[in-house]
This record gives C-alpha cells, sequence and structure tokens, in this order.
C-alpha cells in the first residue's frame, strides 16, 4: 500500500503504463467503432437504435467503476492519510462525472425513439441522477474550503457515502418495476445479448477502461504537481 | 459507405448519442493533458526559480 | 510506534463500521419504508389486489397479450389488453404508439381506469426486454408467460 504513496514511485509506474495504455486507447477505439457502427447486425426489435447501446452501456459502466475507484481512494485518504489517494479521487471525479453524464445523454436519445420518451423517473434512471449528482458534489466540495486538507475530508466523506448508491443503482430494476430494461449482460444465467452484438459491446467497454486510464493519470500527474507548486510556495513564503 | 453510414429512420438520435460521446471524451483528454503539460512547465520554472535564488 | 498502529486501526475500524451502518440503515429504509412506491408501475394483479378506485391517476405496466391489439374504426384509439399472466386488464388509447410497441412484449401505460374497468391511459410507452438478437432468431425467452420480465414479477 505504502509504495504507492510516494509521488516519484506512481510516476514511474504511470510512465510505464502510458504508452500501452495510449496504443491500447486507439487501437480499441478503433476497432470497437468498427463493429459498433458497420460489423454488428441490427437489432431484431430495435433495428440499427441497438447501436446506441455500444456508446451507453460502457459510459454507464464506467461511471460506477469510476465511482467505487475515487470511493476506495477516499477510504485509504481518510483512514491512512494517505495523501495520493486523496488527489486519485479529485482526479478520478472529473472522469467519472463525464461518464455518468453520457450514459445519462445517450440513454435519453435511446429512450425517445424506442420507449416513447426521454426521460422517466424510475429507479434505475433516477439513481443514475443521483450518481452524476454525488460526483458533482464530491467536486463542488473540494472548491467549498479554501483548507486543502478540510475539503479533501469533506469530499471523501461524501463519495463513501454516496457509495451505497452503488448497488441500488445494480439492482433498482431488480428490487422495483422500471422502464429500464433489467440486466443483459451481469446477470446469473448469462448474457442475453446475442454474441455478435457482444463483441463491439466489450470492445468499446475495454476502449472506455483503458481511455479512462490515460486519462486519470494525466489528471494525476496534474494534482501531483499542484501539491508540489503549493508546497514550494508554502516553503518560500516561510522564508 | 454508404451503408456504414446509414441508419435508419432513427439516424438522429443514433449519431447525436456517437457526437456527444466522441465530443466529450475528446475535449475532456485534451484539457487534462493540456493541464498537465502546464503544470509539469510550472513545476520545472519554479524549480530553476529556486535554483537561481540560492 | 504501536500506539500509531492502534490509532490507525481504530479510524479504519470506525470508518468501516460507519459505512456498514449506513449500508444497513439506507437498504433498510428502501425496503421497509419505501418499498412498493418505489415502483414505477402497478402490475394487473396489484391493481386487482389493492382495489385501485375508478378516476385515480396510475401507471399500468405489463406484458401486451398476444392476440388482444385491435385498432377502433375511427383509425385512432387502439385496444390492447395488459397481462402479468396472473391477472390481465383492458387498456385503450388514444394517440401515437412507441416504435417498440408489440403483442407479447412490456408496455408501461399512464392513465386512469374508467367505470367499465377499462384502463383509459394517455400516455404509452414501451418497454425493452434484456434480450438483443440479430433480425430472425428468436430471443432466449420468446414464449410471453415465460417472459422473464413477466415472471420476474410474479413472486412479488
Amino acid at each position: 500500500m505504502h509504495r504507492f504513496a510516494n509521488p516519484a514511485q506512481f510516476n514511474r509506474l504511470a510512465d510505464a503504463v502510458m504508452p500501452w495504455a495510449m496504443v491500447a486507447t486507439v487501437l480499441l477505439f478503433g476497432a470497437g467503432l468498427y463493429y459498433a457502427l458497420a460489423g454488428s447486425p441490427p437489432d431484431y426489435q430495435q433495428g440499427e437504435s441497438v447501436r446506441v447501446m455500444y456508446v451507453h452501456v460502457p459510459a454507464a459502466w464506467m461511471g460506477m467503476f469510476v465511482y467505487v475507484v475515487m470511493a476506495v481512494a477516499s477510504f485509504a485518504a481518510l483512514a491512512w492519510r494517505h495523501p495520493l489517494a486523496l488527489l486519485a479521487g479529485k482526479a478520478a471525479a472529473p472522469i467519472g462525472a463525464t461518464f455518468t453524464a453520457l450514459a445519462l445523454i445517450t440513454g435519453a436519445l435511446w429512450g425517445k425513439p424506442m420507449w416513447g420518451t426521454y426521460w422517466v423517473w424510475d429507479g434505475r434512471l433516477t439513481s443514475v441522477l443521483v450518481q452524476f449528482f454525488l460526483y458533482l458534489g464530491y467536486m463542488a466540495l473540494w472548491k467549498s474550503m479554501e483548507d486543502e486538507e478540510k475539503a479533501g475530508n469533506a469530499a471523501s466523506i461524501l463519495a463513501l457515502v454516496g457509495l451505497v448508491n452503488i448497488p441500488i443503482i445494480k439492482f433498482s430494476v431488480d428490487w422495483w418495476s422500471t422502464l429500464h430494461q433489467p440486466a443483459s449482460v451481469m446477470r446469473l444465467d448469462g448474457p442475453t445479448i446475442d454474441g455478435a452484438m457482444l463483441v463491439p459491446l466489450f470492445l468499446m467497454a475495454a476502449a472506455y477502461q483503458v481511455y479512462f486510464t490515460v486519462v486519470f493519470i494525466w489528471r494525476m500527474k496534474f494534482e501531483i504537481n499542484n501539491r508540489k507548486l503549493s508546497v514550494m510556495r508554502s516553503v518560500d513564503m516561510g522564508h | 459507405m454508404a451503408e456504414f453510414l446509414d441508419m435508419g429512420k432513427h439516424a438522429v438520435f443514433i449519431w447525436t448519442a456517437y457526437g456527444f460521446s466522441a465530443a466529450a471524451l475528446v475535449v475532456l483528454a485534451l484539457r487534462s493533458r493540456a493541464s498537465q503539460k502546464a503544470s509539469e512547465e510550472q513545476v520545472a520554472a519554479a524549480r530553476a526559480r529556486r535554483k537561481g535564488d540560492n | 510506534m504501536a500506539g500509531l498502529k492502534t490509532r490507525k486501526q481504530q479510524r479504519i475500524l470506525v470508518l468501516s463500521a460507519a459505512i456498514a451502518t449506513l449500508f444497513g440503515a439506507v437498504l433498510l429504509v428502501l425496503f421497509a419504508l419505501g418499498g412498493d412506491s418505489l415502483s414505477l408501475f402497478l402490475q394487473p394483479l396489484d391493481v386487482k389486489n389493492k382495489q385501485v378506485e375508478a378516476g385515480q391517476h396510475f401507471r399500468l405496466g405489463g406484458l401486451v397479450e398476444a392476440g388482444s391489439f385491435s385498432r377502433d374504426d375511427d383509425g385512432l384509439t387502439y385496444r390492447f389488453t395488459v397481462t402479468d399472466c396472473a391477472a390481465t386488464l383492458p387498456v385503450q388509447f388514444k394517440g401515437l404508439l412507441p416504435d417498440l410497441f408489440r403483442e407479447g412484449q412490456g408496455v408501461v401505460t399512464e392513465g386512469a381506469l374508467n367505470a367499465d374497468g377499462v384502463f383509459v391511459a394517455t400516455t404509452v410507452l414501451a418497454k425493452h426486454d434484456e434480450n438483443y438478437n440479430p433480425p430472425g432468431t428468436l430471443p432466449k425467452s420468446a414464449d410471453q408467460c415465460t417472459h422473464p420480465d413477466a415472471v420476474s414479477r410474479m413472486g412479488r
């Protein structure tokens, strides 16, 4: 755990991962988009509109994944007083917020022609909107206080409180009646999506994952540099 | 290629969904990259300044 | 050093306990207090059990019963039956049906029962199921009353 507490060590690991992650992002998006737009069949009910799923579902998955990353980082920050963990949460939040917003927007754009409405206040859509607001709240708390440490503590506590929303999002479609369809991939009896459609879905999901790695490393380096600068400034002031 | 672009009667919704996704991801990546680079330069400049002071 | 370690462990313990308590509390509230009111719609059996009165506005969801769909002579009014495979309810609707509206598939309608016990819908939304297939193939659950969307709700 404490091996990663060292920014120099993080930078070394990040620099080793970065070129691979960038190449993987380009390749996976290339292959993913080809299969999503051309190399896969239309759906027997939805027709071509099924293709929205290939940008909607990965965005929704990543919105939840990044939230868990942010919550784990927040836990480490609060429990171990781990400065790098605190910055990891701060670096992840805007990426997670973007994924969540994209899940909501692409979902609405699928819903209008398929369901007949952009939006409905069912358990799934509402809990994902709550997740988006949790991200915004986390980022707002960081900016709300002069004292970086206090701001980081408040934001981390919010991230941990909001973690309870993750199982609610996942199981909302089982616990309550919703307009949103039930799970298609992560279900006990196996996926109910045809293999030809799982190819673009998984390629796009992998592309989103490596994209996150790349952008997360950039944002982490930015946060580490900012921290360095503020330390240098406070030392200089002390002169 | 024509077939590739033909998304049926709901094409507007499909392309808008892809357009939003691409725009948001590209903007987020470029902005993150730019601010990382700028911060890298700031740290280098601050270090150079300190060396000059001493 | 030993004291530092225990303080750290204590912080982790308190933090974990707080998170566990919060999870328990929120889930308890959702199930004990929220329960069915967090559901988007009632199904035909719920409507029977609750004896919903005529004129009361609510959402009705279920599957469009196979062979029940028809259009009135005015060309604008649609009639179909919504079923949850335990009970059925006739629905009438004047308006535009969404793309995915089909017999054997899910719908969520909004409206109220009239004096004759017919649900007069003001909106009809199509509910997609979890199956994604190329044209010409059959999904895992093709038969209406083994449709997971219907059966999964039957036990409730």
